[in-house]
């Protein structure tokens, strides 16, 4: 994974609550087996809207999401993390997240930074305001620069340290592989194993 | 001070722990499925990683297969593609595959507890946010993505940070014809899509107690939608009953042994939640949404809210645009509304308790003239089952569709989808836009009212048909 310390981008307002993973990208375009080319998904039911903020300049090439809350909720799909990431953005900020698509996130390199509800509310009047200009994220600071004015954002301090670092969490895990043997050695007998296969006949 | 359920299980699994990160826990069981999976084994092949447990590794084709012509090749060839990568996945790093045309293939969260290979105090996973249904075992059980299925697959065990714990209180009787989608429905409506975040939810009572294995399935399966890291239930006589004799249920010793610990899984008498809910299960009525989250929703006998009915700027911007997009008015006694379509399936509602109770509605009627309905076994066991009772051809009788197992339309990844428009009565647990199919409008329903109101064409309960003769 690329390491993350800041990022300086358009922000997109995203005027919308509970926008699940199922409108981030709908099931029918889940079935390639890369981790890229799901661009064309990203918001799929709304990209034939001429209004939707997406098909807007200057908003279309932004890369800093700014949603409302409950943001990623529903589906476990990590394909909605790879379509926001495949069509450009690196940063979503909101003031509620679904849980698996925070940690998603978090894996695959897509910043998600929460703030509360009046900073949401006071980037989309910015964003609104002055189409195109830019804002700053800096992970290290955990801070959002707008113009003149800077907010705090949070993120767990293990997500920023491993994005910070770039780390990829297979190999840090793997570090304790000794651990792991050691814990499997006790693990009770009646615990079920998948092999060798049983049925019902 | 005592722990609580999920804290013995968590405990149970702690492989390695350490200050400012999170907890290594131990997997107990990865399910695997076609859709979130190619990119993790792509992603060891390109490490020179192995699976390192394929014993505690099981994979099923469910998301994306068709419910018809199952002996035909897959006739999308991106849907095909998609399930043979599953089987050379399977086949190039030992991994058991219960595949379309397999007895017990069918949806990853149904098969596992039909196997008996889901069982209390484990930990269980899979790429799927409704990996929460194993939960009424007292299993920890959750969703995960496709980087972390890479990570179990390669490791068994997923760094996790410690949630917090609720108690959801659920005394009372149900009431007759009210059952236990009708009751998470009314909890999710309660507490709100966002309520569990961060929790681990344990549900608890005499409700919970008197409920079947399917029944309190059904409730641990929609944990997701109101937000929960996982729902649980402690095990006791009704969970070693049904998994007693099952193919990969512990035999001789050491069943003793494993009901022995299973016993110990129970909060204990002095322990705190971080938060409670309670819910009077005997006040309920049956329970339907009308908006677009599963937290929309009202009992069946009320009408269609209006914006104004909430206080919250979101909530009240999140009705106004659900009932655009639903074309509802505010004020529409729900039993006005008119189907389409009618769909019984899902990890949800997909088990053979579920196909029974329609069954016992449709046994000798018709479904409505417009109504199409869709009868999808959650598994090719349940479907099998189904038929050895006889019950396809009640709902074929009925004039309903009978198919091969899968998500179906749950979802609407295969060809089981809405038109633009459309609007279906569903046993299933997503009303988002667009979930059932472009433009589709969803209310979700318990199996009883999806039979009643395909028989009528309009939301309906069972009970309204007796006072319609």
């Amino acid at each position: 994974m690329d390491k993350f310390t800041s990022h300086t981008g358009i922000p997109v307002p995203l005027r919308r609550s509970n926008v699940d993973t199922d409108q981030i990208i709908p099931a029918v375009y889940l079935k390639r087996i890369t981790r890229t080319g799901f661009e064309d998904g990203l918001f799929a039911a709304w990209r034939n809207d001429p209004d939707f903020v997406l098909n807007t300049e200057p908003y279309d090439v932004g890369t800093v999401l700014i949603a409302g809350p409950d943001f990623g909720t529903g589906s476990s799909r990590e394909h909605a993390v790879w379509a926001l990431q495949n069509y450009g953005f690196r940063v979503v900020i909101g003031a509620r997240f679904g849980d698996i698509f925070r940690s998603n996130s978090g894996k695959a390199g897509l910043l998600v930074a929460q703030v509360t509800p009046e900073v949401v509310e006071s980037l989309w009047g910015f964003a609104e305001q002055n189409p195109g200009t830019v804002i700053t994220i800096d992970l290290e600071e955990r801070s959002i620069t707008v113009g003149e004015q800077s907010f705090d954002f949070e993120i767990d301090d293990y997500t920023r340290h491993r994005l910070l670092e770039g780390l990829d969490d297979i190999s840090s895990t793997l570090r304790h592989a000794g651990e792991i043997d050691q814990y499997e050695s006790t693990r009770p007998d009646f615990k079920p194993a998948a092999l060798p296969i049983r049925t019902a006949g | 001070m005592g722990k609580t359920l999920s804290e013995k299980v968590w405990d149970a699994h702690v492989v390695r722990q350490a200050e400012r990160e999170p907890d290594l826990l131990y997997i107990d069981l990865h399910l695997v499925h076609e859709v979130t999976s190619p990119q993790a084994f792509e992603g060891l092949r390109m490490a020179g990683r192995s699976v390192r447990r394929p014993d505690l590794t099981l994979a099923t084709e469910d998301h994306n297969t068709p419910t018809l012509n199952i002996d035909r090749p897959i006739a999308d060839p991106v849907s095909r593609t998609q399930v043979d990568t599953l089987r050379k996945n399977a086949a190039d790093f030992g991994v058991r595959i219960h595949s379309l045309g397999d007895k017990d293939q069918g949806v990853v969260h149904i098969i596992g507890p039909q196997l008996g290979i889901t069982q209390p105090g484990m930990t269980i996973v899979c790429g799927d946010s409704h990996t929460s249904t194993h939960g009424a075992f007292g299993a920890i059980a959750f969703g995960i993505g496709t980087s972390e299925v890479e990570h179990v697959l390669a490791t068994q065990t997923l760094p996790q940070s410690r949630p917090r714990t609720m108690a959801v209180n659920i005394e009372g009787d149900l009431p007759d014809g009210v059952t236990a989608k009708d009751l998470v429905l009314a909890l999710i409506s309660k507490v709100g899509t966002g309520g569990g975040q961060g929790y681990i939810v344990e549900y608890r009572g005499s409700t919970v107690e008197s409920l079947s294995m399917e029944g309190r399935m059904t409730i641990c399966n929609m944990s997701i939608e109101w937000g929960a890291k996982a729902g649980l239930m402690a095990p006791d006589e009704t969970t070693f009953n049904y998994i007693m004799g099952r193919p990969h249920a512990p035999e001789g010793k050491q069943w003793d042994a494993a009901v022995e610990y299973w016993r110990t899984l129970r909060s204990d008498d002095d322990v705190t939640f971080d938060r409670e809910v309670d819910i009077d299960a005997s006040a309920l009525t049956p329970f339907v949404t009308w908006g677009t989250n599963p937290g929309q929703g009202v009992p069946l006998g009320a009408d269609v809210p209006s914006p104004s009915d909430f206080t919250d700027p979101g909530d009240i911007a999140a009705a106004e645009r659900a009932l655009e997009y639903m074309a509802l008015t505010a004020g529409t006694p729900m039993r006005e509304i008119t189907v389409d379509t009618v769909f019984l399936g899902s990890c949800t509602n997909g088990r053979i308790e579920d196909l029974r109770l329609a069954a016992s509605v449709l046994r000798g009627e018709r479904i409505a003239e417009a109504v199409r309905m869709l009868v999808v076994p959650g598994s090719a066991r349940v479907r099998l089952q189904a038929e050895s009772e006889g019950l396809d051809q009640v709902f074929l009788d009925a004039g309903a569709e009978w198919r091969a197992a899968g998500c179906s339309m749950c979802l609407g990844m295969n060809p089981d989808q809405l038109a633009p428009g459309e609007r279906a009565a569903s046993t299933s647990n997503r009303n988002f836009e667009g979930r059932q199919g472009k433009g589709g409008r969803t209310h979700l329903v318990s199996p009883a009212v999806a039979a009643a109101t395909a028989i009528t064409g309009r939301l309906s309960s069972p009970a309204d048909l007796a006072l319609a003769r």
